[in-house]
């Protein structure tokens, strides 16, 4: 599972020189079972498991399954969204929701190939890991015997003693930070190790990240908070309006803290093509530790702003209008008073909201207790006409006009028992008022009032207040997946930048009474530069051996018996490496590479 | 309530008009690019090149001048993937410390078409002033996106229509530095101005807003973190989609040449194909291009994590956006294993590429336009 290989490690001066030749340690991928009975097939399972087909194949189903989240809403981000579209596509949704397409992150099917794939990684990477360790403590691998097989090759014949040449190579060579080593009349050097180091770094991350991933997601907890300007909010259960915790995070493990919310400004664009897109949305608070509320500190929450405390974050995520109304009984008493959340219901902040009155007392007409509620529409910036058939609209998100269009319900008083929800009027055995046979119905602008029919009191709009909803989120794991992605982006720059390459030198006394020296090297890289290299190495190698004058500049040193002459038939047949040694022989390198 | 305000519409008008005097100057461009194709037909003969034989003509004089005693030279023969060999021959001169390289080739290797241009001398001029007038382009395009900048005082890509301005000037400008660099990239000139016309085209007529200040979302210094790397990584993969692409004709040409045909593949003349580089030396530069650039896009997915985690709560919720940026990556993800993978080299290799830059051109177009995610600013 990655772009470069590994040698096998350890190599012996006289060894096979197919070690030397090998850059590539990518296990050998066998076609059957190896052994006979399970133990062969669960081995030879386990190979093809972590081999780099089975894991690339993975890696695109990866991609390939994270497709159909992208188009069909899920849970996970709007579980109100999910019910819209199963209600739209009713025969499908069954089978959809069987086939887990509605939570397809945290579905079977794609945590299965997402284990599979870090269980391939992990057989791939680790034993690696090992004989990285492994490579590092042996010394490079020995030369091959036949240097001309190697993918670049340069030699000249000198009149400097072999020993000196082979020692002025190896110093030559530890000076531009090979490992170099120096045995049996010829230095095997080798560089670049940073790209495995780079390569196994970055494999290695991605558990990291994952890690990160599990940690958030077995101990993190959010809670949501809707709070009017003029409200504090303290961070218990009772508080939240919503809380979604996790194994190890409850409701018993949320932080001490509280805010009061002050004000809240919110800015539109008011004019152009993009008219009434957000500005600005800023709450400003002020916030306790602990238990002592009293000690308050000023802060402001904006949107990439959010309010850290302790190990929660406070985001703010929305908000609204909540218009103050009181109403008077028949008798002129408070029964209620106070700002009344409207949620908003379309760009423009057309909100909707109930104003319930449970404390009404008697009722005027037959003296039995009731209770009141008005449902209604609060719109910031009002059409100067609209038809109430077709419903109130706002036409800007900001405060520009505001109008409140209320009616009115009564009701025996008395609870169901059943939970309520606070933002809509469950209307069941409570009658509408109307007047003149008509439905009651009211606009009102800040500070007008309305008398209700059937001398049930009245109605004032005192004002409005804006609200902000705030998202409490504790979610540890992030330091874990952050350091997992820096990890990840430096492994990857190392294994894709870093050309690793061995280089070998050997200087052999000829018959002659000269000496015949060799340069070889190898890499197995997209962008070699490695010829470019040995030629500088041999260039500043010629200051310890200069090299005698041939009869044709062009051609190397040629009166070895057993090394073949290049660019002839023969170099044709050998020049690249061995079959089973790296499977692509460097790249020549090129004036024209775009680098 | 406040009021928005802080846009200078001088500024952002001049901005458009810049923007449509760059896309004319493309569009001339584009034609002058043609001319030097169509001219250089006749012309073309696969030759070394240019650059090759100016080094050989330095070495000659080097070693013309100097006596040759006092050079140290080196040739290291390479093997080359055919089979056949080349040969790298440095030079030093004793004393003055000054290498020089040059490099021959023999029969293995594939050589580099001689550009579009061929021999003709008329196709050269209209190439010469196809790039003045990218230049030209280039510059009024710059202009345009600095002013649309400044008329609101903010990074300017806030919205599609930013974005897509920002990133066909990158492209723009990376074929630029390639030139300015004595890279031999002047084939590219025509699909740069074809592609950047085209984006430029989409992001005028279907995507255009006028200059605004942003949405809250966007507030944040990660818009110049986050969005400048997502504009590089886009052109780049254009670039490298572009290199790919001809890749694979180049490919199919010289297989079609082997097998005894005479036109290019889709009966597309046959000069065009040896203008170009050789397949290998395109393969390689799509590589790198990806290699170079898979970084940066990693980086751009984990400063957009950052980002969500201080805007959203989470740093990764599976939004639409965030999906297909991670399938992009684990796309060439596979390209760059697979090229790694014996078996996979060259065209399987290739269509993977492709593959890889659909998922990318999906993940800008078709998430922000068909797909409602929570990368929705501007209207689209």
């Amino acid at each position: 599972m990655s772009n470069t290989d590994t040698d096998t490690g350890v190599s012996r001066p006289d060894e096979d020189e197919r070690t030397a030749e090998r850059l590539s340690s990518a296990p050998a991928e066998s076609d059957g079972p190896a052994g006979i009975g399970a133990f062969g097939w669960l081995r030879w399972t386990w190979r093809q498991l972590t081999s780099m087909r089975v894991a690339l194949i993975l890696l695109f189903l990866l991609s390939l399954a994270a497709v159909p989240g992208s188009l069909i809403p899920q849970n996970g981000q709007n579980a109100f969204k999910v019910q819209a579209w199963k209600a739209a596509h009713t025969t499908v949704a069954p089978v959809y929701q069987k086939l887990q397409l509605f939570d397809v992150y945290s579905s079977v099917w794609f945590s299965a190939i997402y284990i599979l794939l870090f269980v391939s990684l992990a057989g791939c990477i680790v034993p690696r890991t090992w004989q990285f360790v492994g490579v590092l403590r042996a010394h490079p691998p020995a030369a091959p015997r036949n240097l001309t097989r190697m993918p670049v090759y340069a030699a000249w014949r000198t009149d400097a003693d072999a020993r000196t040449v082979n020692a002025a190579a190896h110093r030559l060579l530890r000076r531009r930070r090979f490992r170099a080593n120096l045995a049996d009349g010829s230095v095997a050097s080798e560089k670049g190790y940073l790209r495995e180091v780079g390569n196994l770094l970055f494999h290695l991350s991605l558990f990291a990240l994952l890690a990160g991933f599990a940690w958030a997601s077995l101990a993190s907890g959010q809670g949501g908070k809707l709070v009017i300007e003029g409200q504090g909010y303290s961070n218990t259960m009772t508080q939240l309006d919503d809380f979604k915790g996790t194994a190890f995070y409850g409701s018993e493990d949320l932080d001490s803290f509280g805010f009061k919310l002050d004000n809240f400004t919110s800015r539109f664009q008011t004019s152009g093509d993009q008219v009434g897109s957000a500005r600005e949305f800023t709450a400003h608070i002020r916030y306790w530790k602990g238990s002592d509320d009293s000690k308050l500190t000023k802060g402001d929450i904006e949107v990439n702003h959010p309010l850290e405390i302790g190990d929660s974050k406070v985001f703010l995520i929305g908000h609204g209008y909540a218009p103050v109304v009181t109403v008077k009984n028949a008798k002129g008493e408070v029964v209620y008073s106070g700002p009344t959340a409207f949620l908003p219901q379309d760009a423009n902040l057309t909100s909707t909201g109930v104003i319930k009155v449970s404390d009404y007392g008697f009722s005027e007409k037959d003296d039995k207790k009731v209770k009141m509620a008005f449902q209604g529409f609060f719109l910031p910036t009002a059409p100067a006409n609209f038809d109430m058939s077709t419903g109130p609209r706002s036409l800007f998100p900001g405060d520009a006009d505001p109008l409140l269009v209320l009616n009115a319900y009564v009701g025996p008083a008395g609870d169901s028992g059943l939970p309520e929800n606070v933002y809509q009027l469950d209307s069941r055995g409570m009658t509408q008022l109307t007047q003149d046979g008509q439905i009651a119905k009211v606009k009102l602008k800040p500070g007008q009032g309305w008398t209700l029919p059937d001398n049930y009191g009245t109605v004032t709009f005192d004002g409005y207040k804006q609200w902000a909803s705030f998202n409490v989120s504790h979610r540890p794991g992030n330091a874990i997946a952050l350091t997992g992605a820096v990890c990840a982006i430096l492994g990857l720059i190392g294994s894709l930048f870093v050309q690793r390459r061995r280089v070998w030198v050997r200087a052999v006394a000829l018959p002659d009474g000269t000496t015949l020296v060799e340069l070889a090297g190898l890499a197995r890289s997209e962008s070699a530069k490695i010829a470019e290299e040995l030629a500088e190495l041999a260039v500043d190698l010629q200051d310890d051996a200069p090299a005698l004058d041939e009869p044709d500049p062009d051609e190397p040193a040629l009166d070895e018996p057993e090394r073949d002459e290049p660019g002839t038939d023969a170099a044709e047949a050998e020049a690249g490496p061995a079959p089973d040694a790296t499977p692509d022989p460097a790249v020549p390198a090129d004036p024209h590479s775009k680098e | 309530m406040h009021l928005a305000s802080a846009v200078d519409p001088s500024l952002a008008d001049l901005s458009n008009k810049l923007i449509y005097s760059a896309m004319a100057v493309y569009l001339f461009g584009m034609f002058a690019y043609m001319f030097e194709w169509t001219f250089g037909s006749k012309g073309a003969v696969a030759v070394r090149s240019s650059e090759q034989s100016s080094l050989a003509e330095t070495v000659a004089a080097a070693a013309a001048g100097k006596p040759a005693k006092a050079a140290k030279k080196v040739t290291v023969t390479v093997a080359a993937a055919g089979g056949g060999t080349t040969t790298l021959t440095r030079t030093a001169l004793a004393g003055e410390g000054a290498t020089v390289v040059t490099s021959g080739r023999g029969e293995g290797e594939e050589a580099d078409g001689p550009g579009a241009a061929g021999g003709s001398e008329k196709a050269d001029l209209a190439g010469r002033i196809a790039i003045s007038l990218t230049v030209l382009g280039a510059l009024l395009h710059a202009g345009g996106v600095i002013a649309r900048g400044l008329s609101v005082t903010r990074w300017p890509w806030g919205n599609m229509y930013e974005f897509s301005c920002a990133f066909a000037l990158t492209m723009v400008l990376a074929f630029l530095a390639l030139l300015a660099a004595k890279k031999q990239a002047r084939w590219l000139g025509l699909p740069v101005m074809v592609a950047g016309l085209l984006t430029l085209g989409v992001a005028t007529t279907v995507l255009y807003t006028d200059s605004e200040q942003l949405v809250p979302a966007l507030h944040s210094y990660w818009l110049a973190i986050h969005v400048s790397t997502a504009i590089i990584c886009g052109g780049a993969f254009y670039a490298a989609f572009i290199t790919t692409a001809l890749y694979l004709g180049k490919d199919s040409y010289d297989k079609r040449i082997a097998a005894g045909l005479t036109t290019g593949p889709l009966r597309t003349s046959a000069s065009v194909w040896q203008r170009l580089p050789a397949a290998s030396t395109l393969d390689k530069l799509s590589y790198r291009i990806n290699a170079l650039v898979f970084p940066l896009w990693t980086f751009t997915i984990i400063a957009g994590a950052i980002w969500a985690e201080a805007a959203w709560g989470k740093y990764w919720e599976w939004d639409p956006k965030e999906t297909w940026s991670f399938i992009t990556w684990v796309a060439y993800a596979c390209y760059l294993h697979a090229r790694a993978t014996a078996g996979w080299k060259g065209r399987k290799a290739a269509y993977l590429a492709l593959a890889a830059f659909a998922c990318w051109l999906f993940n800008y177009y078709g998430v922000n336009i068909f797909v409602t995610g929570k990368h929705s600013y501007a209207g689209v």
